[in-house]
């Protein structure tokens, strides 16, 4: 009981979100296109909180992040093709399993890969991203229905507002009520200095793992909502690009805060998306001429992010 | 006999694509070296290498040797413009938008030049400035092609190493990989010593673009991520910042490719070089020739 009423404001906010979208999309103001777009923002949301918890909270520069997303996605997709599941009901279970086994799997994947630092961690990861892909190319080999380098294909349409909204308003509790717990001081801990928390009795091999897991799993319920939301999944969705997504929204977002993850996963989408409607369709080539050169600009604008605070003036 | 000739000339292949792998990660690893950056847009400065090799075979009829000197003076450019343009400012930035502005000017660069008007996104038939010739040694034949690449990318190593081991500028590359700090203090000036780094970088990266059109005619505005990326790995696989690593690395990972692809399948190949390189970083995070750092 005490959870809700701490974070009544956050409950709220939710709720008025959900009532403002809801009446858009049933009076038809949007397109189905827009409805999609904003569901989609909102999983990149939950996705992107779990790279700023191991990222921006615990100082864990991972690469690989949008290979945990896609296993998300794909176990989903399978749990719910096996099972025949085709409402929410049935989606919700296979959702947290899938979620579940993403983060055990970042666990098991975790403990070697952890014990690197900085960008042998990064590269290591980026590693771990080629290896899923390869592996989701090859992956009718060992299962038919996976489809391999053709795509998963036939996934139920289960993602809707209201699964969108609820689940991305629990995990934003959830990660809230983690952060400021002891376990989340202890990843501010090592995120600021590895060495001292080690001398203050932090047990930081625990801790980055649970970070870590934590934040796959966070990437797997992403990926399972996604799944069901486009209902195709490839193995080109969930490459380099992808983890490069998520960092930039947490970049922008400014680490370890959880209202500029939000706030950036919006704007990013917006503007990716955005900028497909605003240009007209002979110049729709030249989006991805403007968004890296927009990233670069706000990388030299504000360096530590949008939407941050300058708490640390010395350093790094 | 057959198997080993098979074997043989599966080598001679790993070695080429070694061969460019490594001028690459030549490439990376100084940049490493000095900004302690993942030049991300380092493979793309490949591709530009590959595609001015392509105009000035096509367009201009040119001795081979000024098409090479050419494409390395205007990689070596580009080097310059986007280390002054895109890195300089941020000098003093947290790494991580380092980072994120070096991927920015690798999407930007890969779209700009795929648009209609100027590469298109389209794969394009690098010509062939010469017949290739293939000589037989008893098992084992080579291409011209082949000799050249190897007599190119020992060259420009030789020539790498006096560089950095043996003249003023290569200590002071050095010196500022070393501890950036320090060596401004020595009155060693920082920004001509990483805008030198970025030419002699892009300017072996460009040259391995034109080796690889050579090698392998068919060109395309993307071509440079995955080379890219591997070559980084090539260079973590031999001891960061190291140049006979970064040789070492991208013939290992040249290697391990050929081989994949000729006796299991080629769509197993990049995950299998990730998996020397998870090999390496686990046993010596360092990489091969990676002199111990202290361990926290």
């Amino acid at each position: 009981m005490k959870f809700f009423i701490e974070s009544r404001k956050v409950l709220f906010l939710g709720l008025a979100v959900y009532v403002v979208l809801k009446a858009l999309f049933t009076l038809g103001a949007v397109s189905q296109y827009i409805e999609q777009i904003t569901l989609f923002a909102f999983i990149m949301i939950v996705a992107s909180l779990g790279l700023n918890v191991i990222y921006g909270y615990t100082g864990q520069f991972s690469l690989g992040h949008a290979a945990f997303y896609g296993m998300g996605a794909y176990l989903s997709a399978y749990l719910t093709k096996v099972f025949e599941i085709e409402g929410v009901l049935g989606f919700l279970p296979a959702m947290v399993l899938s979620g579940m086994m993403t983060g055990l799997a970042g666990y098991v994947i975790g403990i070697p890969i952890l014990k690197l630092r900085d960008d042998f961690l990064a590269i290591a990861t980026l590693g771990l991203g080629t290896m899923f892909k390869v592996v989701l190319d090859n992956s009718d080999r060992f299962a038919e229905i996976l489809g391999g380098s053709r795509g998963f294909v036939g996934i139920p349409r289960i993602t809707n507002l209201e699964v969108t909204i609820s689940v991305t308003v629990f995990i934003i509790l959830v990660t809230r009520n983690i952060i400021f717990s002891r376990y989340g001081l202890f990843w501010r801990c090592i995120k600021e200095d590895e060495l001292a928390s080690v001398s203050i009795g932090v047990d930081t091999t625990r801790m980055k793992l649970m970070a870590f897991s934590y934040g796959c799993f966070l990437a797997g319920i992403g990926g399972a909502l996604y799944a069901h939301l486009y209902t195709f999944l490839h193995p080109s969705s969930f490459d380099i690009l992808k983890s490069i997504d998520f960092l930039i929204i947490v970049i922008i977002g400014g680490m370890g805060s959880i209202t500029g993850t939000i706030c950036a996963g919006l704007i990013w989408v917006g503007v990716i998306e955005g900028l497909r409607i605003l240009l007209p369709v002979e110049m729709l080539d030249l989006r991805w001429v403007f968004i890296p050169l927009m990233l670069i600009l706000l990388m030299m604008w504000k360096p530590y992010g949008l939407i941050t605070k300058r708490s640390r003036q010395l350093g790094s | 006999m057959e198997v080993l000739g098979y074997i043989l000339e599966q080598c001679i292949n790993g070695l080429q694509l070694g061969a460019v792998y490594a001028l690459i990660a030549l490439g990376y690893t100084m940049v490493y070296g000095v900004l302690r950056l993942i030049n991300f847009a380092h493979g793309d400065i490949f591709m530009l290498g590959a595609f001015t090799g392509y105009y000035l075979i096509t367009k201009f009829t040119i001795p081979i040797y000024f098409v090479f000197i050419i494409t390395m003076a205007l990689t070596g450019c580009a080097g310059y413009i986007i280390e002054k343009v895109a890195y300089k400012p941020l000098r003093g930035a947290p790494k991580i938008s380092l980072l994120i502005t070096a991927v920015g000017v690798s999407l930007f660069l890969e779209y700009f030049l795929s648009l209609k008007m100027i590469f298109t996104p389209n794969y394009i038939g690098f010509p062939r400035p010469f017949e290739v010739v293939s000589y037989n040694f008893s098992i084992l034949s080579v291409t011209n092609v082949q000799i050249l690449i190897f007599t190119i990318t020992g060259v420009s190593l030789g020539l790498l190493y006096v560089l950095v081991y043996r003249t003023k500028q290569g200590r002071a590359m050095r010196a500022v990989s070393y501890d950036q700090e320090a060596a401004s203090l020595m009155g060693i000036d920082i920004d001509r010593t990483i805008s030198m780094t970025f030419i002699v970088g892009a300017a072996l990266a460009g040259l391995g673009g034109i080796l690889y059109g050579i090698a392998y005619p068919q060109i395309n505005v993307f071509m440079g991520v995955m080379p890219g990326i591997k070559s980084f790995v090539a260079a973590v696989l031999g001891g960061i910042g190291i140049i006979h690593g970064a040789v070492l690395g991208g013939l290992i990972i040249g290697m391990s490719e050929v081989f994949v692809s000729a006796f299991l399948s080629s769509t197993f190949r990049d995950g299998v070089i990730f998996i020397v390189l998870f090999l390496v970083l686990l046993l010596k995070p360092s990489g091969i020739f990676g002199k111990r750092t202290e361990k926290v």
